[in-house]
């Protein structure tokens, strides 16, 4: 079979785009050495190699204190979304899907608002950051209820109901955090500028904290992308096939709503990029999940990082939210894309 | 080989009281392991649900068991195991390719986090070459005909190898060459393998030429059941299909085979 070498070929092409993606993100940005030294530098710091790349030690520190940081949470988060968003298209079988559908979004959205609000007095003082935390909590539980409600209706091998399940809950936390910002006007634009999503200022420590969530939902994600090709034909025939339906969409959706709830803790709310990239890739590579969940990780990571970078250029002092970057970009897109006619899940 | 066992199973849709119908009233009947029996009926006289409920996609009463196991009591994994279920509508994802498609039926045999082995690969080549689909085996199933879709649904049943084949109209999309090439497949893999198949069928000639056996349904009641040359009468045709038919019986004098054919005449009896 040749299809094992071009499995090989496109994942050998996808890192390639990731590794073009760090160099360009490690190497544009305001201040710092010119930025054809960056990936001479980024050679020079691999063990075994050294050479003169005239980049002084103040600059490698914009580099790998500012700007890498920053890619590399970029990668973590658009590489989540995008998986976690081709596991959620395939499992409902639902090419209009994306990770935030039962409630990630919304949850965390609720969270962080009410964070931001009710707890700040209390919470002004604390060494840590209780938003991202809150968010995440929040994000799982509103999922949970979105679970609950689907399953209670439709049995667990509908996944319609939940999709439904999951439109109702969605609307129901917004309205709740409109609620409360309502009643909160002072806090808008604070929880505006959390929900639009934001990659500028991230540390090291924002990534340590997103790291684990983003391997182990990967991990679990790829072991199911066989099962993820069976739920092509449907709960039904999937079932005959020996799929225990309910079950494996459980483990898929807890898995991918892990990894969302984290990434999205951290970053915001960043759109389209769990929607628009496994499209892409399934234009491209087909929709094989073989092939689909590993280049969306990568091509997803990609993605973000490069959409970072215009961000972070244009517009000072206030720079552009990666939220709308991706929204700017991904909208027309997709909308080309439905133009043609060839989304499919 | 597998027999199949069912014992009153009934098969009732809508939960509500005033919403229920019951589209397979008590059906008791015993396949034997090897059997090919042929369910025929009028739409909606329950052939679909049966075999629905023998697969486990509708809940049944009463109960239905292969070689004496109860199915509710089988893990999906076992019951694809034992059981390939080719559905009257399948679900055609059109961007796949008819090998993909046909390697789903190895799912059963696939450990949870495995992948398709090479035997998973030769088994399907087989079946494919069989059904004369090698042409079309990595096209995309969007890009292929109705019939040809029909047997790539076909191919992935047979690549399930299990004991057990379920058959919902398979044919029902095929031209003539291409129905007797697939119901010959079956007969050949059904004396190879020594495969037990039910299936539903609307040609009544095809399905009299084909099985051993035909049982009749009309409002989910069994009307009758045996030997094409029994069940296949044209006042019994009548009756339940609402058609006017002659059928003619040929007997082989030297190996005393019988063949049944249906004949459609023109004039509709009065509804
Ligand atoms: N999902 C369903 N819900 C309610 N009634 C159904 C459903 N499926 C089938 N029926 C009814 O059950 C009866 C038998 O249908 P079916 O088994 O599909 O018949 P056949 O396959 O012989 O044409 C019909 O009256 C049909 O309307
Ligand atoms: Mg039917």
């Amino acid at each position: 079979m040749d299809t094992a070498r071009r499995d090989r070929t496109w994942l050998l092409a996808g890192a390639a785009f990731l590794l073009f993606a760090v160099v360009v993100g490690a190497s544009t940005g305001p201040a710092g050495p010119d930025w054809w030294r960056v990936p001479l530098e980024l050679v020079n710091r691999l063990p075994l190699v050294s050479f003169d790349t005239g980049v002084s030690e103040a600059e490698w520190k914009i580099v790998w204190q500012i700007r890498m940081p920053r890619v590399a949470l970029g990668g973590l988060v658009g590489g989540m979304l995008s998986i976690a968003g081709a596991s959620y298209q395939g499992v409902f079988r639902n090419p209009l899907v994306d990770p935030y559908l039962l409630g990630a979004a919304a949850g965390a959205g609720l969270g962080a608002t009410i964070a931001l609000t009710i707890g700040r007095g209390v919470t002004a003082s604390w060494p840590l950051d209780p938003v991202p935390t809150v968010a995440f909590l929040f994000a799982l539980a509103t999922v949970m209820v979105t679970y609950t409600v689907g399953a209670a209706f439709g049995g667990s091998r509908s996944g319609v109901t939940l999709v439904l399940a999951g439109v109702a809950v969605v609307s129901f936390a917004t309205a709740v955090q409109t609620f409360i910002l309502q009643r909160n006007l002072e806090v808008i634009r604070e929880v505006f500028q959390w929900i639009l999503g934001r990659l500028s200022g991230a540390t090291w420590a924002d990534v340590r904290l997103v790291v684990p969530y983003v391997v182990v939902s990967s991990i679990v994600l790829m072991l199911h992308r066989r099962h993820l090709d069976v739920f092509r034909v449907g709960d039904e025939e999937a079932a005959t096939l020996g799929v225990s339906v309910g079950r494996t969409r459980l483990v898929i959706v807890v898995a991918a709503t892990l990894g969302t709830a984290a990434v999205v803790s951290v970053s915001g709310l960043i759109g389209f990029v769990g929607l628009v990239v496994p499209h892409v890739v399934r234009l491209l590579a087909g929709a094989g999940h073989r092939r689909l969940l590993p280049l969306s990780l990568m091509g997803g990571a990609a993605f973000l990082i490069l959409a970072d970078v215009p961000g972070r250029m244009l517009t000072r002092p206030a720079e552009t939210p990666i939220g709308v970057v991706t929204a700017f970009i991904g909208a027309p897109f997709f909308i080309y894309l439905l133009r043609t006619r060839k989304v499919t899940a | 080989m597998s027999g199949v066992g069912l014992d009153g199973v009934t098969v009732t849709y809508g939960r509500r009281a005033s919403r229920r119908t019951t589209a397979v009233a008590p059906f008791t009947d015993e396949v034997a392991a090897g059997e090919w029996v042929g369910l025929i009926g009028p739409n909606g006289a329950g052939k679909s649900s049966l075999l629905r409920a023998i697969v486990g996609l509708v809940e049944h009463g009463g109960e239905i068991g292969i070689d004496g196991r109860d199915v509710r009591e089988m893990s999906d994994r076992e019951r694809a195991a034992l059981i390939a279920y080719v559905p009257q509508q399948p679900l055609i994802p059109d961007d796949m390719t008819a090998r993909e498609y046909a390697l789903l039926g190895r799912s059963p045999y696939i450990n949870y986090f495995g992948s398709e082995s090479h035997n998973d690969r030769v088994v399907v080549a087989d079946v494919l070459r069989r059904l004369e689909l090698e042409p079309f085996a990595d096209r995309l199933l969007g890009e292929l005909s109705g019939g040809e879709r029909q047997r790539v649904v076909l191919a992935r049943a047979l690549a399930q190898q299990a004991p057990v084949l379920l058959l919902d109209e398979p044919t029902s999309a095929l031209d003539i060459g291409h129905q007797q090439q697939a119901l010959e497949l079956v007969a050949e893999l059904r004396r190879h393998d020594e495969l037990t198949v039910v299936s539903a069928m609307h040609d009544l000639t095809l399905a009299a030429t084909y099985t051993d056996r035909l049982t009749m349904l009309h409002h989910g009641v069994v009307v009758a059941s045996g030997v094409a040359a029994d069940v296949l009468t044209a006042e019994r045709l009548g009756d339940v299909y609402n058609v006017c038919v002659t059928v003619d019986v040929e007997t082989d004098d030297a190996t005393g085979d019988t063949t049944v054919i249906v004949v459609p005449r023109r004039g509709a009896p009065a509804p």
